[in-house]
């Protein structure tokens, strides 16, 4: 089961390898990592995405905020928030092919920000799911590069993640 | 007042209370040590190698309930703190470990004697530190104490580069520390609490199964009182021996893979385990799927993530299990009469362990003509005080002497449960002896795992530390050959020491006292003997050789499968 975690962590040295260290060592699955600092100072966020079943899940909880320099973590598992996430993905566009690929952005409401008479460089954001579309639609007609940011997500609903 | 780091170290050393510190000098800690040179109110003790200096650390926090602290320098030095911090951090004792580092502008560049100590320990730290600036080192002292001893307690590695030892800042000491993402829960849950009282009262066969979280949350007192006040039957852990005492009727004594049979065999009929600072470790459960079957599990800790790693728990307290224990206590007498009805009760389940006390005590085969380990083991109780404090080796040794040896107090036994780290039982009775200058420390050794840091002899003896060292010499690394003799049909490899060591002139060779006996009669007197010695002594008991640890539940097997004899 794919999981999402938020974790609220302060912006002290070697944090991240921490965290990361923590999955490894405890051969837990990251299937994506981001993170970056908050509005607060000194504060960053980070959002996982991982896997396992329920007690595992609930190793990773505990064992996150075990972690000294954790200050909080928000379990996402109820499929209370949204998520997002954006690509850069370089297609091979040439003849026919071109019409196509400009077709998919379209219905995607996705961005061309490059072209050459052989390519587009396409950005797209939206849900994991979306992505995997999108993905999908351009995959036969040959990526040459594809970089994705991992997931972001926020809880729905007025309040922050303080409450 | 303006001081250079390496004071300002010394200093916040001093505020946190530490008296003893074991460290060892070399050229990233040299400042520190030029300091300490003319500084009155920390004694040093200088083992002979870093590994001992922190297991002597570690055995000083164990005895004292303090927080341990050594020094090491950048390099060798720290990765020899390695053994020491782990062994610490398995089984969560509060330590405070510093190591020098190449200064900050080198750090990253294979500087000489560079290693990423905080790299290194990430993993078996509950915290470290690096220190880039010497205006942050007393607020990173004050959070390495306050971290290394509250909640679930654990090692912290505080890395001080060389320039900023040398630099200088004003020196002021916080008075308290405040974390917001550190933020150890303390009390339980009130209504978990209450609930865990009812089941307990609705309970028929109600087993209390104790680890060493007791001892490190001072709870010895709490938790002899609720099993007294209800009649309740208490097992422990190789850790949690002393927390309740040995001595009690209501003591089933310790459980899990050489643990009493009456022991096993209660958890395996119960119908309610109270775990109470204790984590289900593989050595206790033994096989999970039919571990326990007809209990309900209540699981008391301070560190939510040992609930329900294991096992499966019906009702997870997490609290301070002092807090906890008291709490219930309050309880049962709220709730007098139902109590009295429980107690009454209970005679059937009383009557079951008898039955198992009674069919397969804890025994040995006696001889007159070879020495059984586990007589010495009865006559070094039977002689030594009452208030000795015992550190072990690891090994068969380890075993016999939580079987034999019967621990009635808290922080009696020093021993490595979590990782197992033979080497420890020397140097960590030589920090308990160090705290506890007046009072009997005896080191229980093997013969194999005493060699691994036989050189703090020479400590004991430098710094009269009065250590008693027992011998059980089977001439065998003798856990893993018992190993050997029951699951690899007797292919005793590389496990046989073959050179016989004469530790009587070794023990002489570093000033100390040695004896030595092969014969069961002489075993009283050497005892005797020893203890009457001033300085360290090492005694030496040429044992069985082929003797097993029994019962033993095989690696795998359930509970109630044990070997009784062989
Ligand atoms: C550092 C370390 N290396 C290896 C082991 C594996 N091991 C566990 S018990 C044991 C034998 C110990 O022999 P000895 O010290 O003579 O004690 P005995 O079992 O004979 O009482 C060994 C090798 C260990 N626990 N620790
Ligand atoms: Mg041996």
């Amino acid at each position: 089961m794919l999981h999402t975690v938020s974790v609220l962590v302060e912006n002290e040295f070697g944090v991240l390898s921490r965290v990361a260290s923590l999955f490894s060592g405890r051969g837990f699955n990251i299937d994506s990592l981001t993170v970056a600092p908050t509005n607060e100072e000194g504060l960053s966020r980070m959002t996982i995405v991982t896997r396992g079943d329920e007690q595992i899940l609930e190793q990773i909880t505990k064992q996150l905020n075990k972690l000294i320099d954790v200050l909080k973590v928000i379990d996402f598992s109820d499929g209370s928030a949204i998520e997002r996430e954006m690509i850069l993905v370089k297609v091979t566009a040439e003849d026919e092919n071109r019409a196509e690929v400009l077709r998919i952005v379209d219905i995607f409401r996705a961005k061309i920000i490059d072209v050459t008479p052989k390519s587009y460089t396409i950005e797209a954001t939206g849900s994991p799911a979306k992505i995997d579309a999108i993905l999908e639609l351009l995959r036969p007609l040959g990526l040459k590069e594809l970089v994705r940011t991992g997931a972001v997500a926020i809880g729905r609903g007025a309040k922050g993640w303080k409450g | 007042m303006k001081m250079n780091g390496a004071r300002i170290l010394l200093e916040c050393l001093k505020k946190e209370g530490v008296d003893t510190v074991f460290g060892y000098p070399g050229g990233t800690v040299i400042n520190i040590y030029n300091e300490l040179f003319s500084f009155k109110d920390i004694h040093h003790i200088l083992p002979r190698h870093e590994q001992a200096g922190t297991h002597a650390a570690d055995g000083y926090a164990r005895a004292t309930g303090k927080v341990g602290v050594a020094i090491a320098t950048s390099g060798p030095g720290a990765t020899n703190t390695v053994t020491g911090i782990a062994t610490a951090y398995m089984d969560s004792i509060p330590m405070v470990i510093i190591t020098g580092q190449v200064s900050t502008a080198l750090i990253g560049n294979d500087a000489f004697q560079e290693v990423d100590i905080i790299g290194i320990t990430r993993s078996c730290t509950k915290h470290n530190f690096l220190v880039r600036d010497v205006k942050d080192l007393a607020l990173i002292m004050k959070k390495a104490f306050y971290i290394a001893s509250t909640g679930r307690p654990g090692p912290v590695l505080v890395d001080l580069p060389k320039d900023v030892q040398i630099a200088e800042t004003e020196f002021v000491y916080p008075d308290t520390v405040e974390m917001r993402s550190y933020k150890p829960t303390v009390t339980g849950h009130p209504r978990q609490v209450e609930k865990a009282v009812d089941m307990l009262l609705e309970s028929h066969r109600p087993v209390i199964y104790v680890g060493g979280g007791v001892i490190l949350a001072n709870a010895s007192d709490e938790l002899t009182g609720l099993s007294r006040k209800l009649s309740v039957p208490v097992t422990t852990t190789l850790m949690g021996l002393g927390s309740f005492p040995g001595n009690d009727p209501l003591s089933l004594g310790m459980l899990g893979m050489h643990g009493s049979y009456c022991a096993n065999m209660a958890m395996t009929n119960s119908d309610l385990i109270i775990a109470v600072g204790a984590r289900f470790d593989d050595r206790v459960t033994g096989k999970i799927a039919t571990f326990a079957p007809g209990a309900k599990i209540i699981h008391i800790d301070v560190d939510p993530t040992s609930i329900k790693k294991n096992v499966r728990v019906d009702l997870p307290i997490v609290g301070d299990v002092k807090d906890v224990l008291a709490k219930m206590i309050k309880l049962a007498d709220k709730h007098k009469d139902k109590a009295d009805g429980f107690k009454a009760a209970l005679t059937p389940w009383h009557e079951d362990i008898a039955g198992w006390k009674d069919k397969h005590p804890l025994g040995y085969k006696q001889s007159s003509t070879i020495i059984k380990p586990q007589f010495v083991i009865q006559k070094l109780r039977e002689l030594s005080d009452d208030d000795v404090i015992v550190a072990t080796d690891v090994g068969q040794h380890q075993m016999w002497t939580a079987q034999f040896f019967q621990f009635n107090k808290p922080r009696t036994l020093l021993s490595s449960g979590g990782l197992g780290t033979m080497g420890y039982g020397l140097p960590a009775a030589m920090g308990a002896q160090a705290a506890f200058p007046e009072r009997q420390v005896i080191s229980i050794c093997g013969d194999g795992g005493v060699q691994m840091n036989i050189q703090e002899i020479a400590t004991l003896v430098q710094n009269r530390l009065p250590v008693k060292i027992v011998i059980l010499n089977n001439n065998f690394l003798g856990m893993v050959r018992q190993w050997q003799e029951l699951f690899f049909d007797k292919r005793y490899s590389q496990t046989c020491m073959e050179l016989p060591i004469d530790f009587v002139k070794l023990a002489e060779a570093y000033g100390a006292k040695g004896f030595s006996t092969s014969k069961p009669g002489e075993v009283e007197t050497v005892i005797k003997q020893a203890f009457k010695e001033k300085g360290p002594v090492i005694m030496e008991f040429k044992i069985a050789r082929e003797e097993k640890v029994l019962p033993m539940v095989p690696a795998g097997a359930s509970l109630n499968e044990m070997v009784l004899n062989a």
